[in-house]
């Protein structure tokens, strides 16, 4: 049975060397352990490079929009939705990509590994469920289920549900997975203490805007954060115009968002900026019924208007 | 002045023995990570690879207020910018790394020119002492040996530690330095077996390091050399011009100025900013001479690694302290990079 | 330690509309203070940072020469959000000025040789500034012929016509004023300022080219000017380029190595032709 690496390198060198794509997007390994790299094959020689492992946290998607070439891309669950997205919100077409998809199983965390892990890491070794990680003196074993991604340990959609052809065979689904369990505490706060809790939440923020940066749904040519005729909001760290920052930009993703987490992957300072996205998630899964990027028929419900959407929140 | 030494645990007193005079500030820890902060006793790390953020924060605040002024017509004074109060606290920064007291040398060389020197930098600067802490086990991807910088180096400290294990090798290197090591409590000369133990140190540190880069190809060609060369077709594809590199690098020092108003008054601010934003060079106009990722991923590296060197004497605006490729979020890697300007 | 980054306060004197659209202003800036004026000497080709406390700083070119005493005049194009605000302010109306910054047009070096203007748009501010210096009386006879090529799109866009209307009524001075197409009303030169440039055929014996100008007509002047014999020495360009500090410091306007707002804005184009083309 051949693992993802190997498929993947297959697949990329057929696409490749038959003239059906330009480009094969995947990841490669990392310079540093637990890390891989955003990788643009574009030959046979250099597809031999793609790989797959626990660390593959970046959403490929991202390099997608306004792109010319033809691009196979290497998409687990949550980026194979997001290109679904992009293809619905007119960044590319179908017929430019071609979905390798990856059935998943969750990537690690690696701000957890560190936590649990301080010394310097040399090499790290993944099999059967571990991670083993070395360093000049130490030898140490992880469960990779300790440490994966918190949006991984809710995962809706582990297996891409629009491919042209997947590079293993489909992986059981979660089951009896509440998504919003954790967040049904933060909606019973008052208004006044959920608004100090998310205050609370970035007030490390550096205004670095890596989130934006690393979220396949922020492809605006002018973020509304760079626009100056009017100004919407300060650049500095005063609180007001941080909040404003992280807020407006989850309502810019609300109904587009799939969970990706490349956003907390992507921010320096640690920042669980999910919080702000997932409460958006689950208003648009109660009140319109959709998930993001599940099919290339149905519409963000942001984006369309039906006589019988609900208005209750409108008072 | 001899070089002194102080018992671990006589760290308190020693940090005790300054607050009269100084803020005293140290590494401790913040969550996951290490960040300086302020200190009145001897708790603080020892142990520790390096600081999450740079220092450079303690002089060039992420946001600093210039001035400060008024918009109100009916009052005295509108719209005239009024410097605010430059009172800085003098202040003793303890257990720095060598390379992040390198790249306080070179910021000196850049807040300030032939003809300008920016007061913001300057006061903080000369309010402060320096004493850094020597790297007995670098990281793995340390590579300052390559850049002019090590484990132990001195340039930019106004004292040296050596972690001898249970005490501390305290050697003063400038008058700022000496003062304090004069004034504080806690300390008595050091003993010969100490100075060799740090020499001893100092020599296993720098053989530790291997990770390396070269770079005097990079010196010897010319910029249009360097700036057409193929390779960065391919080391901006996959950058997301998060600016990330640019916020946890030591040397890294661009600003925007901004202007924020409340009502009637407001202040004039500074901010970090990030040459890998699109807005960095964007014209009025809509003129962008750096329009895309190519253009500005080379910037960063050829600013660095080339035009400040040719601007301060040689200087490379690298120290190799690696928070850049531990904190890259798609793995670019500065070693790689320059390995390939300088191929 | 002073503090490069303190504008000094000025009170607008005057505000000219310059152009038939309305989007460019020649602002007479006066000192508050007496000794700032003496603290503000400048030569031309150099700009400053016109501060409006609110908004924002600008790098504008100074028209005015140093020989015009008492006020600063800059010559303001609406494309922002701070431009927007100082077109919108009054007679009266105070802001602030920082500077003088960058280098100036090489006078010395110019000195004894000919001088070929060249001028594009509304990027002849600083060139009014360089002219009126190289005519005045105290100045005249240290250069020789002066040739001034000067377009615009339409007559409803030349800046300056008060000036040029009586350098061309001089005769140490060659001006050659043109709009870009037949215009009724107009009477003048018709023609690219590139075309123009050739039909005037400086020489370039003894002489150097100050070329300010949008992108597209600096690029089709430089070849006249090579066909007419110029070297890469003789030409003199001056930058534009996004800045903030204004003093060589907050890193952004850099081309290569060099900074605009410090090393420049004026460059030879051989120094252009070796660095990157970032601006």
């Amino acid at each position: 049975m051949k693992t993802r690496t190997e498929k993947i390198r297959e697949t990329a060198k057929r696409l490749l060397s038959e003239g059906k794509v330009d480009v094969v997007l995947g990841y490669r390994a990392g310079t540093i352990p637990l890390r891989t790299a955003p990788y643009f094959a574009r030959t046979v020689e250099e597809a031999e490079n793609l790989i797959w492992n626990s660390h593959c946290r970046i959403n490929l998607a991202n390099f997608l929009p306004r792109r010319q070439e033809r691009v196979a891309v290497t998409a687990k669950g949550c980026d194979a939705r997001n290109i679904v997205n992009h293809i619905i919100e007119n960044q590319i077409r179908r017929d430019q990509v071609y979905i390798i998809g990856v059935p998943c199983e969750g990537m690690v965390d690696l701000d957890l590994v560190l936590e649990k892990e301080s010394r310097p890491i040399q090499e790290v070794i993944e099999s059967n469920g571990q991670l083993t990680l070395k360093g000049p003196d130490f030898s140490t074993s992880l469960d990779k289920a300790e440490v994966l991604r918190q949006n991984c340990l809710t995962c809706a959609h582990r297996n891409p549900t629009v491919y042209d052809e997947l590079a293993v065979d489909q992986v059981p689904e979660l089951e009896g997975v509440d998504r919003y369990a954790d967040l049904k505490e933060l909606l019973a706060k008052s208004d006044a203490d959920r608004y100090a809790y998310f205050q609370e939440l970035v007030k490390d923020c550096i205004r670095c805007y890596a989130c934006r940066d690393a979220c396949p749904l922020c492809y605006c040519q002018v973020c509304f954060v760079d626009e100056a005729m009017p100004q919407w909001l300060g650049k500095s760290i005063d609180p007001a115009d941080v909040m404003t920052y992280h807020l407006l930009r989850a309502f810019h993703c609300a109904g587009r968002c799939t969970d990706c987490g490349a956003c907390e992957s992507a921010c320096p300072m640690g920042i669980k900026v999910r919080q702000f996205t997932r409460l958006l998630e689950k208003d648009v899964k109660e009140l319109y019924g959709y998930e993001a990027g599940l099919s290339l028929e149905a519409k963000p419900p942001l984006t369309v208007y039906r006589p019988d959407d609900p208005q209750e929140f409108i008072k | 002045m001899a070089e002194m030494i102080l018992k671990k645990s006589d760290l308190a007193e020693f940090v005790k023995s300054l607050l009269s005079d100084y803020q005293v500030l140290a590494p401790v820890k913040d969550g996951r990570h290490v960040n300086f902060a302020p200190v009145e006793d001897g708790e603080f790390l020892l142990d520790f690879q390096n600081t999450f953020l740079s220092p450079k924060h303690l002089f060039f605040p992420q946001s600093e207020k210039m001035f400060e002024f008024s918009t109100d017509k009916a009052g005295e004074g509108a719209f005239i910018l009024k410097e605010v109060e430059k009172n800085p606290q003098p202040r003793v920064i303890f257990g720095l790394r060598p390379c992040d007291a390198k790249a306080f040398q070179i910021l000196d060389k850049i807040f300030r020119n032939d003809q300008y020197a920016d007061p913001y930098w300057f006061n903080k600067r000369e309010a402060t002492v320096l004493i850094g802490l020597g790297c007995n086990h670098p990281c793995p991807t340390c590579f300052c040996t390559s850049v002019n910088c090590g484990p132990f180096h001195e340039e930019g400290l106004d004292a040296l530690a050596f972690d001898l294990g249970d005490r501390l090798l305290l050697r003063p290197l400038t008058e700022k330095g000496r003062k304090v090591l004069d004034q504080a409590k806690g300390l008595k000369p050091a003993d010969d077996q100490a100075g060799e133990k740090a020499a001893a140190l100092k020599d296993e540190a720098e053989k530790a390091i291997t990770s390396k880069v070269f770079t005097d190809q990079i010196a010897r060609r010319s910029v249009m050399e360097l700036f057409e060369a193929a390779h960065w077709d391919r080391v901006h594809e996959s950058c997301l011009n998060c600016g990330t590199c640019t916020y946890v690098c030591p040397t890294c020092h661009c600003f925007d100025i901004q202007d924020e108003v409340a009502g009637i008054v407001g202040d004039r601010v500074r901010n970090w900013d990030t040459c890998m934003s699109w807005l960095f060079t964007m014209h009025g106009s809509g003129h962008n001479p750096r329009p895309g990722k190519k253009e500005r991923v080379r910037q960063r590296f050829m600013h660095k690694f080339k035009y400040i060197p040719i601007k301060r004497d040689g200087e490379i605006g690298c120290v190799g302290c690696g928070r850049c490729i531990n904190l890259c979020p798609v793995n670019i890697d500065v070693r790689d990079v320059v390995r390939d300007m300088n191929a | 330690m002073q503090n490069p980054y303190k504008p000094y306060p000025v009170r607008i004197d005057k505000i000219t509309v310059e152009t038939e659209d309305k989007n460019l202003r020649t602002f007479k800036l006066v000192f508050l203070n007496p000794e700032d004026e003496k603290a503000f000497a400048y030569t031309p080709g150099q700009f400053a940072e016109l501060s409006l406390a609110g908004y924002g700083e600008i790098p504008i070119g100074i028209a005015s020469s140093p020989t015009e005493k008492g006020y600063l005049l800059f010559t303001v194009n609406k494309v922002g959000s701070v431009t927007t605000a100082l077109h919108n302010m009054k007679e009266g109306d105070v802001m602030g000025v920082r500077g003088p910054l960058g280098n100036s047009y090489p006078l010395k070096e110019l000195e004894g040789r000919n001088v070929v203007i060249i001028a594009g748009g509304f990027a002849v501010t600083t060139l009014r500034s360089t002219i009126t210096w190289m005519l005045d009386p105290a100045h005249r006879d240290k250069y020789g012929q002066i040739i001034f090529i000067y377009g615009a799109r339409t007559p409803g866009m030349l800046l300056y016509e008060e000036e040029w209307s009586a350098w061309q009524k001089r005769d140490d001075i060659e001006a050659y004023i043109t709009v870009d197409r037949e215009f009724p009303g107009w009477s003048g030169m018709v023609g690219f300022v590139p075309a123009v440039t050739e039909q005037v055929g400086p020489s370039p014996e003894n002489a150097s080219a100050l070329v300010c100008g949008p992108p597209i007509m600096i690029k089709f002047t430089q070849p006249v000017l090579e066909k007419l014999g110029f070297s890469e020495d003789q030409i003199i360009m001056s930058l534009e380029n996004r800045m903030k500090c204004g003093i060589g410091i907050c890193g952004r306007c850099n081309v290569g190595p060099e900074y605009v707002c410090k090393d420049g804005p004026v460059f030879t184009l051989a120094q252009l032709n070796r660095l990157p083309k970032e601006y």
